[in-house]
């Protein structure tokens, strides 16, 4: 197997597992560290990540997460088959929640997660669709 | 830097190898090689849960002698809040304070009176608006060096100020060289402690220089001869000089509880600790601006190299607590007195050990590799190769310190495929034996 100059990981996100929720954003964390990438970028991904995953696991019954790890990026992408969002600008302001009351007595449902993505991603795309799900991509750059 | 000083290490010949040790290693610093523990230095944070762990005690922590002192003309004790813990209620702070002066010493100065002073210092950060928040203690260790191996991104909310044991020692030696007229190196100061981690704040400084400690002698070693002069105490001295808020330290949440803010969180047990370094880097904590984290359960109460259980030694402080209480005192009048002189020289550096290579292109190459070792082992985590994970086997092979035979299963499958093979051998005759039917 020739070793090729990307680094890709997948995981398999739960649905509604709050007490594992968040374990895919700290082994990303954990090999980030591994290869020696500074600090604030390690910060900055696992925030963003942290974020997406737990919408995954709080707003659509679970999903996958697929980083690509090059010389000087980290690319996370996280899908579900959930409900999608339907009105993303809305979704995207602070405070912003659908989160039931239940999922807001454990500690989520801040309305902060999208806009949080937003500020430690250097890039943000989602792509949405009602019904069918979501596919979140977070890019952050090492220098 | 040279080589890399911690405190805890292994006695070769109590060891056993019997890996319990391996798992309870919050940085996975253990590996059992050759049916002996081995410690991977620059990885050990001192957190000392191996010595609580090891059934045969084959964990120790090195620390100094008690004739240490006696390199020094004039002899001066800081005893750590948590000493105060370690003996019978009966016995009054000033009593404990007393003995220490008949087992050798000339000058009592208690860290729990310093510690007064880095609180005060620390209201003062916390008022400060260009400070990163949540504060984190730096009264532990441990903890300082599982965020510098583990949490670098957390390096900035750290307090940058002394620990009261530094603390302490800087003014007791300030102090007494002044008013008794002694040359400072004529001044020996020997801190009391409850544990390893501290040890190695004063042995490697690093680069915040070097110590005003010049010997860390453990509760432990020095238990017996405090408690049989506690018997010979005829004139209790008035020593006491720190109120409750300075003993209160040797709880968990003592710290935090003279902050005057009720946005603390105070957390010990280094796997706790763990947790809530997590969920700060995530930053899933809203409204706390300060973090006490303690290594030890019940914090240095529970210490490594305290004679007394935590509970025991819990109830026992309460009383001396009372007492302080009773004395009135903790108004927070000095709060001007000590302003700016106690701020951590030096930095507090990021120590990357978990780093694969220096390389990037390289440790993603390992990273590749230890990810595709890691799939091909079993995931039973048993602890048999000596690694605590089989992940860690894996990042083992590819740092080059083990075999995948290592692994038992996969020796195993070796072992069955060799057989396999010597089975096919041995059926196949030399031509010229060979009398089949032909
Ligand atoms: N993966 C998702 N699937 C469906 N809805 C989502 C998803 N992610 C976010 N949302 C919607 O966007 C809202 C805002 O998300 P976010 O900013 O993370 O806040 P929170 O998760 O705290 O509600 C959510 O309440 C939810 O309605
Ligand atoms: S003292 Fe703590 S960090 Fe060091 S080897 Fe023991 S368990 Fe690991
Ligand atoms: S909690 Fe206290 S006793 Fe335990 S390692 Fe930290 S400083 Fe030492
Ligand atoms: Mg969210």
């Amino acid at each position: 197997m020739g070793l090729s100059n990307v680094l890709k990981l997948h995981f398999d996100i739960p649905a509604n597992d709050f007490v594992s929720a968040g374990e895919a954003s700290s082994s990303v964390k954990k090999t980030l560290s591994q290869l020696g990438i500074a600090p604030q970028v390690i910060k900055k991904s696992a925030i963003a990540m942290y974020e997406a995953e737990i919408n995954a696991v709080i707003h659509a019954n679970g999903g996958t997460a697929d980083i690509e790890i090059d010389q000087d990026k980290v690319i996370i992408k996280i899908q579900d088959e959930g409900p999608g969002i339907p009105d993303l600008d809305l979704a995207m302001q602070e405070g912003f929640s659908t989160a039931p009351d239940t999922v807001r007595q454990m500690g989520f449902g801040a309305g902060m997660g999208l806009p949080n993505m937003k500020r430690y991603a250097d890039e943000l795309k989602i792509n949405t669709e009602v019904g069918r799900g979501t596919t979140v991509i977070i890019r952050v750059n090492f220098a | 830097m040279g080589t890399y000083f911690h405190s805890v290490n292994l006695d070769e010949e109590k060891c056993r190898g019997c890996t319990n040790c391996i798992k309870r290693c919050p940085t996975e610093a253990i590996r059992v090689r050759k049916s002996k523990a081995r410690i991977i230095n620059e990885r050990c944070i001192d957190c000392g849960e191996c010595i609580r762990v090891c059934p045969y005690h084959a964990k120790k922590a090195i620390s100094d002698p008690f004739d240490i002192v006696n390199t020094f003309k004039y002899k001066v004790v800081i005893p750590a809040p948590s000493l105060y813990g370690q003996f019978k209620a009966v016995y009054s702070r000033n009593h404990i304070l007393t003995a220490l002066k008949i087992i050798g010493f000339d000058e009592v100065y208690e860290v729990a009176k310093a510690a007064e002073i880095v609180s005060s210092a620390t209201r003062k950060l916390m008022k400060k608006s260009d400070v990163k928040k949540p504060l984190i203690s730096s009264a532990c260790p441990a903890v300082v060096k599982l965020i510098q191996v583990r949490y670098p991104s957390l390096i900035e909310n750290i307090v940058k100020l002394e620990s009261p044991m530094e603390v302490a020692a800087k003014v007791a030696k300030m102090e007494i060289a002044e008013s008794k007229n002694i040359a400072p190196e004529d001044i020996g100061v020997f801190f009391i402690t409850p544990c390893a981690a501290k040890v190695t704040s004063v042995k490697a400084r690093y680069e915040n220089g070097s110590s005003f400690v010049d010997g860390v002698i453990s509760i432990k070693d020095v238990y017996l001869k405090i408690l049989s002069s506690l018997g010979k105490v005829r004139n209790i001295e008035d020593l006491e000089q720190a109120g409750f808020e300075g003993i209160r330290w040797a709880n968990s949440g003592g710290e935090s509880l003279a902050l005057e803010t009720e946005k603390f969180l105070a957390v010990d047990g280094i796997h706790n600790v763990i947790t809530i370094l997590e969920e700060v880097e995530n930053d899933r904590l809203e409204d706390v601006e300060f973090i006490e984290a303690l290594s030890c359960v019940g914090g240095c109460l529970g210490g490594p190299l305290t004679v007394e259980n935590v509970y025991v030694a819990k109830t026992r402080l309460k009383k001396h607590l009372d007492a302080a209480k009773a004395k009135g005192s903790d108004v927070h009048e000095d709060e001007k007195e000590y302003s700016g002189d106690f701020a951590l020289t030096g930095n507090v550096e990021c120590k990357p050990v978990m780093k694969l290579d220096i390389d990037l292109a390289k440790a993603m190459k390992k990273l590749e590799t230890l990810e595709l070792i890691n799939k091909e082992l079993p995931g039973l985590d048993c602890g048999a190769c000596g690694a605590p994970s089989c992940r860690a086997l894996a990042e083992d092979i590819v740092r080059g310190n083990a075999n995948e035979t290592d692994c038992i299963f996969k020796l195993r499958e070796k072992v069955r495929q060799l057989a396999v093979q010597m089975m096919e051998l041995e059926a196949k005759m030399p031509p010229v034996l060979d009398k089949g039917i032909g």
